[in-house]
């Protein structure tokens, strides 16, 4: 008797939780073909974290962004953002794509694409005044580009790019942003720019997630991991669930045992 | 001749067709710049070819409901059935099967085109089909065009600025990062429907001026030309609808006034031309411009790497380099440097080698992305900030 009201207790903590996570993912089966990108996969990200997705390649850590924001349509699984359907959200979520998952030849400037970030606000025919205008500057400023609005994408680089990107979802003004590796081949100006720019969303209680590839620096810029391997393997705070033991299993004998003992000074 | 065409002084018919292309043109122009930057141009010559069994079809019903089988109209509506039906197939072939969108382009183009002449021919043998001038559809034909058809072009015409208007935000978007639109809940899906809806309107439409085979350029040449000239989304959309509309405005009123020019393919030269000229003359993605801009690039490092060799004493092999040297005056014929030479040189290696510097201290990082090997550090650094990387250094020696 006693042991079913806990396990009800239980239950209805856990839909507590996801109810109150700006991103709760359950169940969650993508697949490309018969193969599964993820399977099965429960995610209860923590409001005003800043969460790091890793994994070795093709675990699906980037498969399981877009799934969640419906970009791949999943087998099985369902999402909730902030206790609501994802639909119902979208205006509170900012996404930040792979950079290499967009034509950077295409006729637009820098401004341009800050401004698709307001595209939801302005709907099919608003026009854009100037108060938007000075909103995308300051974003852009907030990354550090302000002084490249005119230019074409196509001549920024990589890292400048990633920039732009990040500016276009500060200037959604989400409560929730995603992020498909956004330290992927950019600089480390960039980097440190990018990163003092999570971290100022964090701090002003948005929540950060982003797919992540350096393990070296999961600690210094994020303190919540979540580990996957086609599977969830671990999920939680930096300190409680990034270590030897969930790395191996995240990565198999994929982590090479001279990038384990590079780890080895800051796991815990 | 010619001047009374472009001014529409031709008469009553040919004022009809040259304002009708012209309104055509625009409409292919602004509808297929999506298309283009979608980089899907060919799905349009699936859609154009896939019109013709349904001009077929639809004059063989016509005529078997005792009607007039040549009626503008009723044909009009058989070619988009058809073409809508084609379109869903290349969408089902490459969306559901593991065909590529190409193949599944060729797969429908052909076999549709290749039903399209079975009924033509077939119709050919009909008593009523002899005069039905059928071909027409094939590269278009503005010998009896209507007050009515040129309404239809018009009307048409206006509705598809008016749907491009409308759908500009979610067309650039789905066209640019279609994940991000996805995330910001833009059905893509829905966005590429209409986008295909515009091209397929534009294609019937301008089936009687210019056929089915040159539709695809009508829609392809214009955006295509425009990109040459700008680096905005909307203002390709812009530019587009005008070149297209001056390509066929200009293309139907040559052909008014010289006889025996087919309309469609003038149109297209024009054009043509157009893109002709473009593709070389354009400021910054034109061919001469390219070709300018490599030569001036390639005259500066030869320059550079001169001066250095000059400041650190040694030869020059290299005969572009001391041409361009003696050129300037900064080094005789035997590649002894000039006075002026020597300054200069003794600039560029002092240049060189505050970047060299700053390139390894971490603090000036952002700065020395900017490092090409030409740009002067002036343009980087303030003159503080340059006065400091000099208290650094020993200064340079220079080769006298």
């Amino acid at each position: 008797m006693s042991l079913t009201l806990a396990a009800r207790n239980g239950q209805s903590t856990e839909a507590a939780k996801r109810a109150a996570s700006p991103l709760a993912i359950r169940g969650m089966t993508v697949s490309y073909g018969q193969k599964p990108a993820i399977f099965s996969v429960d995610m209860t990200v923590q409001p005003g974290s800043m969460t790091a997705i890793i994994g070795p390649n093709g675990a699906g850590k980037s498969t399981l962004l877009k799934a969640a924001l419906g970009i791949l349509t999943p087998l099985a699984g369902e999402t909730t953002a902030f206790g609501r359907s994802v639909a119902q959200v979208r205006d509170r979520i900012a996404y930040v794509p792979q950079r290499a998952s967009v034509d950077w030849d295409f006729p637009t400037r820098v401004i341009d694409v800050v401004l698709m970030g307001l595209y939801g606000q302005l709907g099919l025919l608003g026009r854009v005044r100037s108060h938007h205008r000075a909103r995308a500057m300051d974003c852009l400023e907030r990354v550090g580009m302000d002084g490249f609005a005119t230019r074409q994408i196509g001549q920024l680089s990589g890292g400048q790019q990633q920039r732009v990107f990040l500016a276009r979802a500060l200037a959604q003004d989400a409560d929730l942003y995603l992020l498909d590796e956004p330290f992927a081949g950019v600089d480390a100006a960039t980097e440190k720019a990018i990163i003092t720019v999570l971290k100022s969303l964090r701090d002003a209680g948005k929540t950060v997630v982003a797919v992540h590839h350096d393990l070296s620096t999961v600690i210094e810029y994020f303190d919540h991991v979540f580990l996957i391997n086609t599977r969830r393997v671990a999920e939680g705070p930096v300190a409680e669930v990034f270590n030897e033991k969930t790395l191996q299993e995240a990565y198999g004998g994929r982590l090479a045992g001279a990038q384990m003992d590079a780890l080895g000074g800051v796991l815990a | 001749m010619i001047f009374d065409a472009l001014t529409l002084q031709l008469g009553y018919n040919a004022t009809l067709v040259t304002l009708g292309a012209a309104l055509l043109g625009m409409a292919a122009g602004v509808g297929g710049t999506f298309l283009f930057l979608r980089k899907r141009a060919l799905v349009s010559d699936a859609i154009s070819h896939a019109t013709l069994p349904g001009v077929g079809l639809a004059f063989m019903v016509m005529v078997a409901m005792g009607g007039d089988g040549r009626n503008l109209i009723g044909l009009l509506i058989g070619a988009a059935l058809s073409a809508g039906i084609g379109l869903l197939i290349l969408s089902w072939l490459s969306n559901r099967t593991r065909l590529n969108e190409d193949a599944a382009i060729g797969a429908v183009l052909s076999v549709f085109f290749g039903f399209g002449i079975v009924l033509l021919t077939i119709i050919q043998t009909m008593t009523s089909g002899r005069q039905a001038g059928l071909e027409g559809f094939l590269l278009g034909s503005t010998a009896g065009m209507l007050r009515v058809d040129a309404m239809v072009i018009a009307i048409s015409a206006a509705l598809t600025l008016a749907l491009v208007l409308l759908l500009r935000r979610p067309l650039t978007l789905a066209s640019f990062d279609p994940e991000f639109a996805t995330s910001i809940g833009q059905n893509v899906r829905r966005t590429d429907l209409a986008m295909m809806g515009i091209v397929l309107a534009v294609t019937v439409v301008g089936l009687k001026i210019v056929g089915l085979i040159l539709i695809v350029a009508l829609l392809i040449i214009p955006p295509v030309t425009a990109r040459f000239w700008t680096e905005r989304a909307d203002h390709v959309v812009i530019l587009s609808g005008a070149l297209g509309g001056i390509s066929a405005f200009v293309g139907a009123a040559l052909s008014a006034a010289l006889p025996d020019l087919p309309t469609g393919p003038i149109i297209v030269l024009v054009g043509f031309c157009l893109f002709g000229l473009s593709l070389l003359l354009a400021p910054g993605r034109g061919v001469l411009s390219a070709v300018v801009r490599h030569r001036s690039y390639q005259r500066r490092v030869h320059l550079r790497q001169g001066l250095l060799a000059l400041a650190q004493g040694q030869p020059i092999y290299e005969k572009l380099t001391l041409k361009l040297l003696r050129n300037e005056g900064w080094a005789l014929p035997d590649g002894v440097a000039t006075d002026q030479g020597r300054a200069r040189a003794a600039r560029a290696l002092l240049d060189e080698t505050r970047w060299q510097l700053i390139r390894r201290d971490p603090s000036f990082e952002a700065a020395a992305a900017h490092y090409d090997g030409l740009t002067p550090i002036e343009r980087v650094l303030t003159a503080d900030q340059i006065i400091e990387i000099d208290g650094r250094i020993p200064v340079p020696e220079v080769a006298s």
